[in-house]
């Protein structure tokens, strides 16, 4: 759903403080848009936050760009 | 071998009476309080609702608005007066200055207490995923020196110390005794707070230590005055450049005044209640330390936080300290336009003691009408008018819980 990577992205650019036009669907967090250790644990915490939804470290550690957020959320949503 | 000699070349303050020193001063000077009726949050079921706010402040002038989201209020105050300190002292300008000869010390007395506060209200409402990965870092009182140290590069010391209501003043004085040692030739340092939450106002509250003058703010700071009847809470940090003299001259630098003395003494006699003695010996230490003598103040930046205890006590300690002298010092509290800073009332005071020195000015101690000369307030307090007046050497003295006492004494250059 598009809707979902739209939310993602705004997300990503709100909690990494860049603009939401630097982030692509296969943006890097780390690589790509300089998020540290601390950047990416409370990015997802944010994310669980929007999704409502509760993301496991384990499953959390996997998630390192854009598309595997999506992909993740688009997965997990529709209980 | 004498002692390296230690001076201000920059000065740097966010208050309740303005984002800048210039602001700042101005209003102090006119007498203007900056103490209002609490909006950080509802205050009404406290028996305090009244403090000194920042106002109108706005962290993203100094840092991205996604690093400021990360620290609590406190570090914000901090890290804007440390940053306004080294653009005013003109460091930024000097072609390959060592950084790992500057330091930063910057305490603060309670750190990140409304973070705090909420990351305990999310814990209990969501459960423990709910604690961030920046709650920590974001409320650590040594973050201040450590994010100034990283947005300027300094490689030097890098620490705050915590001593309560000292904070600040014990700060600045060990951060001179730095360059004194050696250690660094340029420090930046001072004392940061803030903590208008419903917990800390809450607290002081409880200890019945705030005013409850809540019909009338811009009055309930009264030091000496006999209506008085508590401190009234501020919030703010004041964060001085200190410099070796010859390292300040070396590179024609504004020089405020020379920090000549810091002294240190506990009362070892109570949590919360003062005793006379122990702050005076903190005077007296302060002023061998400066080689000087009682006669040659004029200027006593006091304590001074409007609680019917402290101010009386302070009055007796200065008369121990300085005999017959203290009758000829204004004695001076610009918290009752402040209100109390806590860790940060060391570093704004010490800003208001150099810049009396400076201006050759008092500013005044508003609300004070009716002199509590009968509870022994009976000495020249500067009230409600400034005073253009001769100051040679200016003390600041900070007391905190705990008994601890600390005194900065500064000289005209």
């Amino acid at each position: 759903m598009e809707n979902i990577e739209a939310r993602v992205k705004k997300i990503v650019a709100e909690q990494l403080g860049v603009n939401e036009a630097e982030v692509k669907i296969d943006s890097s967090f780390v690589d790509d848009l300089g998020a540290d250790s601390l950047d990416t644990v409370e990015l997802v915490m944010a994310l669980e936050e929007e999704f409502e939804c509760e993301i496991p470290d384990e499953e959390a550690e996997k998630i390192t760009t854009v598309q595997q957020a999506v992909d993740y959320v688009t997965a997990h949503l529709n209980k | 071998m004498s002692k390296r000699r230690v001076v201000v070349t920059g000065l740097g303050h966010v208050s309740p009476v303005g984002n800048d020193v210039s602001s700042g001063w101005a209003n102090l000077l006119a007498g203007k309080s900056g103490i209002t009726t609490i909006t950080r949050f509802d205050a009404s079921d406290i028996s305090c609702q009244v403090a000194g706010e920042v106002k109108g402040f706005d962290i993203s002038q100094y840092i991205s608005a996604k690093d400021a989201r990360r620290m609590d209020v406190f570090i914000h105050y901090g890290i804007a007066a440390a940053l306004q300190a080294v653009a005013d002292s003109g460091l930024d300008d000097v072609p390959g200055l060592d950084k790992t000869r500057v330091g930063v010390n910057i305490g603060s007395g309670i750190g990140g207490l409304p973070l705090i506060e909420e990351t305990g209200v999310a814990r209990h409402e969501g459960g423990i995923r709910k604690i961030g990965p920046f709650f920590i870092p974001g409320s650590l009182i040594n973050m201040v020196a450590g994010h100034v140290s990283i947005l300027k590069g300094y490689q030097g010391p890098s620490y705050g110390i915590v001593s309560a209501c000292t904070t600040g003043a014990h700060c600045i004085g060990d951060a001179a005794r730095v360059i004194q040692y050696g250690d660094a030739d340029v420090m930046v340092a001072g004392g940061a707070e803030g903590t208008i939450s419903s917990l800390a106002v809450g607290g002081f509250a409880a200890m019945k230590a705030l005013s409850t003058r809540n019909d009338d703010p811009a009055t309930a700071s009264r030091p000496w005055d006999k209506g008085r009847d508590g401190f009234v809470m501020g919030e703010g940090a004041g964060v001085l450049v200190l410099e070796e003299y010859e390292h300040a001259v070396k590179r024609g630098a504004r020089i405020y005044a020379e920090l000549v003395g810091f002294g240190m003494s506990s009362d070892a006699h109570h949590i919360t209640a003062p005793s006379a003695e122990g702050p005076a010996r903190g005077v007296l230490n302060a002023l061998r330390d400066a080689k000087l003598n009682p006669e040659d103040v004029q200027y006593v930046n006091a304590h001074g936080t409007s609680t019917p205890l402290g101010d009386a006590n302070e009055t007796n300690a200065l008369k121990i300290a300085f005999g017959d002298h203290a009758r000829k010092l204004v004695v001076n509290s610009t918290k009752s336009m402040t209100g109390h800073l806590l860790g940060g009332a060391g570093g704004v005071e010490a800003i208001y003691s150099i810049l009396a020195v400076h201006n050759q000015v008092s500013p005044p101690t508003i609300n004070l009408h009716d002199q509590d000369i009968e509870g022994g307030c009976d000495l020249d307090y500067c009230a409600n008018t400034a005073r253009d007046m001769k100051i040679d050497v200016a003390i600041s003295n900070s007391f905190g819980f705990g008994g601890t006492n600390g005194t900065l004494v500064f000289k005209r250059v």
